[in-house]
């Protein structure tokens, strides 16, 4: 009861701690995606100097994005999300599992761990500004290329759809597959040895051992690494903007949703911006809910691995 | 007998890939540095691996450029970057600590709330974002860029397991037993014991502030106000072939090379944090 009493009068203390977090948000965020929602039903858009609108117009904007390529730069982002995750999530179970088996003798682990993880941090416009200046048709790669023999003309690595694709793809994967790696490890090295060295007494080997033992067991952080590669991969922007200048060229095949709401919020067309922007939303809003659900479940993916960091220490 | 040489036969394989990925990793910046270092002339006449002697002429044209202002930039950068990491780590430390160490009427709902925006991405918003500022005459400013930290759902929610993981509740009440309000408790007793993590917070948010493109890219108009990011993709919209191949090199070196000295004299504590963060886009 005395206890109750303390905390009716601190409680004041604990609105007043958490009012600067709400009311940035409120400001920054909610009136902003209130806007974004209010909007997504005009007309309303500037050519030249003109401003036309706001005009009520329903869901319009809604129905005429359907029929525009909004479509197909959905697909497209599909595309580039799973050029960059298929070999990432495959390298990293892969090196996950290296780095956490004791029975492999892995030297230089920490420097390993450093150098995979270096692009993460690389500021990606810039890394792709690199890859345009290194795979331009005169630029150092095709010039190595060359002089190896490999090949007698210069690729034009930009002027397909295959190749800048790749490109793209193979940024993603460079700028994630250390971090992946991280995290699984710590999921994998969450799991008790005790279940470890009963398969071995069972005589199981490697490849057993990784299928029906580390699999199953770092499931939940799996599920958790796929889905929040999603909403990054729903994000994808910096790279494929740089790298095509904004242009998604070939053809637009390497235009990106986010790239697309971007030419619209240049152009001031803030009805399909808005549109489009509710689109995104109802997309992460589904995302999001599922990792809600994955972070408060009682066996939460990271708190494994946060116990574990912890070297074990009561929560 | 045979398990033993099995294993041996991983370990290689285990190693053969982790250098072929580590090459591919170092590779690209590798070429960026050797290229650096090398002038226009010599990299028309093709690729070399040995550095040039050119690194210092190729500086100096970066910083003399006045359509490519990058010290400038780096400067803008360095603002935005170092406020937005101090404002996130101290206000989600400080919503961490409002949530767990004090009973409220609200406070399941807050937290359930903030844990249901977690991972929204932030371009949902942009464009009433965008309008916002404009209105309030915040368009082409740093501010814009800088304030909103303050409200990080994930830093907030990795803040929030690191109390619960380390802060227990009879020292804040020994604290107010001594007599301590409770902002010079959490200022003196709670910052001190949160220290790791919010050092590896404000790597994290420095960085990703620093490498930032999409929203700077909206709000800032004129030159000298523009980030790093902002820069690079001018460069790259600007008539490319006509420049000097020394300098654009430069560029992008001195825009990556800050975070990896950082990187590297940090990486301890950032590859420890990675999995305490949890919660990355």
């Amino acid at each position: 009861m005395n206890k109750k009493k303390l905390h009716l009068c601190y409680a004041k203390w604990g609105y007043i701690f958490i009012l600067p977090f709400f009311v940035t948000f409120f400001i920054f965020s909610l009136i902003p995606l209130v806007d974004t929602v209010r909007y997504s039903f005009y007309e309303y858009y500037r050519s030249g100097i003109k401003e036309v609108g706001p005009n009520f117009v329903g869901l319009k904007n809604y129905l005429e994005l359907l029929h525009s390529d909004m479509l197909s730069y959905a697909g497209n982002t599909m595309v580039l999300w799973l050029i960059g995750f298929v070999p990432q999530i495959v390298i990293a179970l892969l090196l996950a599992n290296w780095f956490t088996d004791l029975r492999l003798r892995l030297r230089g682990k920490q420097f390993f761990k450093v150098v995979i993880y270096l692009p993460n941090l690389i500021m990606a416009s810039a890394f792709a500004m690199l890859f345009f200046a290194l795979f331009s048709t005169n630029g150092p790669i095709n010039s190595i290329l060359m002089s190896f023999g490999f090949t007698n003309e210069p690729i034009d690595f930009m002027g397909t759809t295959f190749g800048t694709r790749s490109l793209v793809g193979l940024m993603n994967f460079l700028m994630w597959f250390g971090n992946t790696t991280i995290m699984l490890m710590a999921a994998i090295m969450g799991i008790s040895p005790d279940i470890f060295e009963a398969c071995e007494l069972d005589g199981c080997g490697s490849v057993k051992r990784f299928f029906y033992i580390t699999l199953p067991m770092i499931r939940p952080i799996l599920a958790y690494t796929l889905i929040t590669s999603i909403i990054g991969g729903l994000q994808m922007f910096d790279v494929p903007q740089i790298l095509t200048n904004g242009q998604g060229n070939p053809d637009r095949t390497s235009m990106t949703l986010i790239m697309f709401l971007n030419s619209h919020l240049k152009s001031r067309n803030y009805g399909m911006a808005g549109a489009l922007s509710v689109y995104l939303f109802l997309v992460s809003s589904v995302l999001c809910f599922i990792v809600y659900r994955m972070t408060n479940n009682e066996d939460r993916p990271s708190s494994k691995a946060l116990k574990k960091m912890k070297g074990g220490s009561d929560s | 007998m045979k398990r033993t040489t099995h294993k041996l036969g991983e370990t290689v394989l285990a190693h053969i890939v982790l250098i072929v990925l580590s090459f591919l990793c170092l590779f690209f910046f590798y070429i960026l540095l050797v290229n650096a270092t090398r002038s226009h002339a010599d990299l028309q006449k093709g690729f070399s691996w040995i550095p040039g002697n050119y690194f210092f002429e190729n500086l100096k044209s970066v910083a003399n450029d006045g359509s490519f202002p990058m010290f400038k930039g780096i400067v803008n950068s360095l603002i935005v970057s170092t406020c937005s990491a101090a404002l996130c780590t101290y206000f989600s430390a400080l919503t961490a600590y409002g949530l767990y160490a004090y009973q409220f009427r609200f406070k399941k709902l807050a937290f359930t709330f903030i844990m249901a925006i977690l991972v929204m991405p932030t371009q949902v918003t942009a464009m009433g974002f965008l309008r916002l500022m404009t209105n309030i005459g915040l368009y082409d400013s740093l501010l814009p860029l800088i304030i909103p930290s303050i409200a990080s759902p994930a830093v907030f929610y990795f803040m929030y397991s690191y109390l619960k993981s380390s802060l227990p509740l009879s020292l804040v009440e020994a604290a107010r037993i001594d007599g301590s309000s409770e902002f010079l408790t959490f200022n003196r007793i709670v910052i001190p014991i949160m220290k790791p993590a919010m050092a590896v917070q404000a790597i994290f948010t420095f960085v990703g502030s620093w490498n930032n493109y999409f929203v700077p890219a909206l709000i800032i108009q004129s030159k000298d106000k523009m980030t790093v990011p902002i820069l690079i993709a001018t460069l790259r919209g600007a008539d490319y072939m006509n420049f000097d191949m020394g300098k654009i090199y430069m560029m992008i070196t001195v825009a990556i090379v800050p975070i990896i000295i950082v990187y590297l004299l940090l990486s301890k504590y950032i590859i420890a944090g990675i999995t305490l963060g949890g919660v990355k886009e």
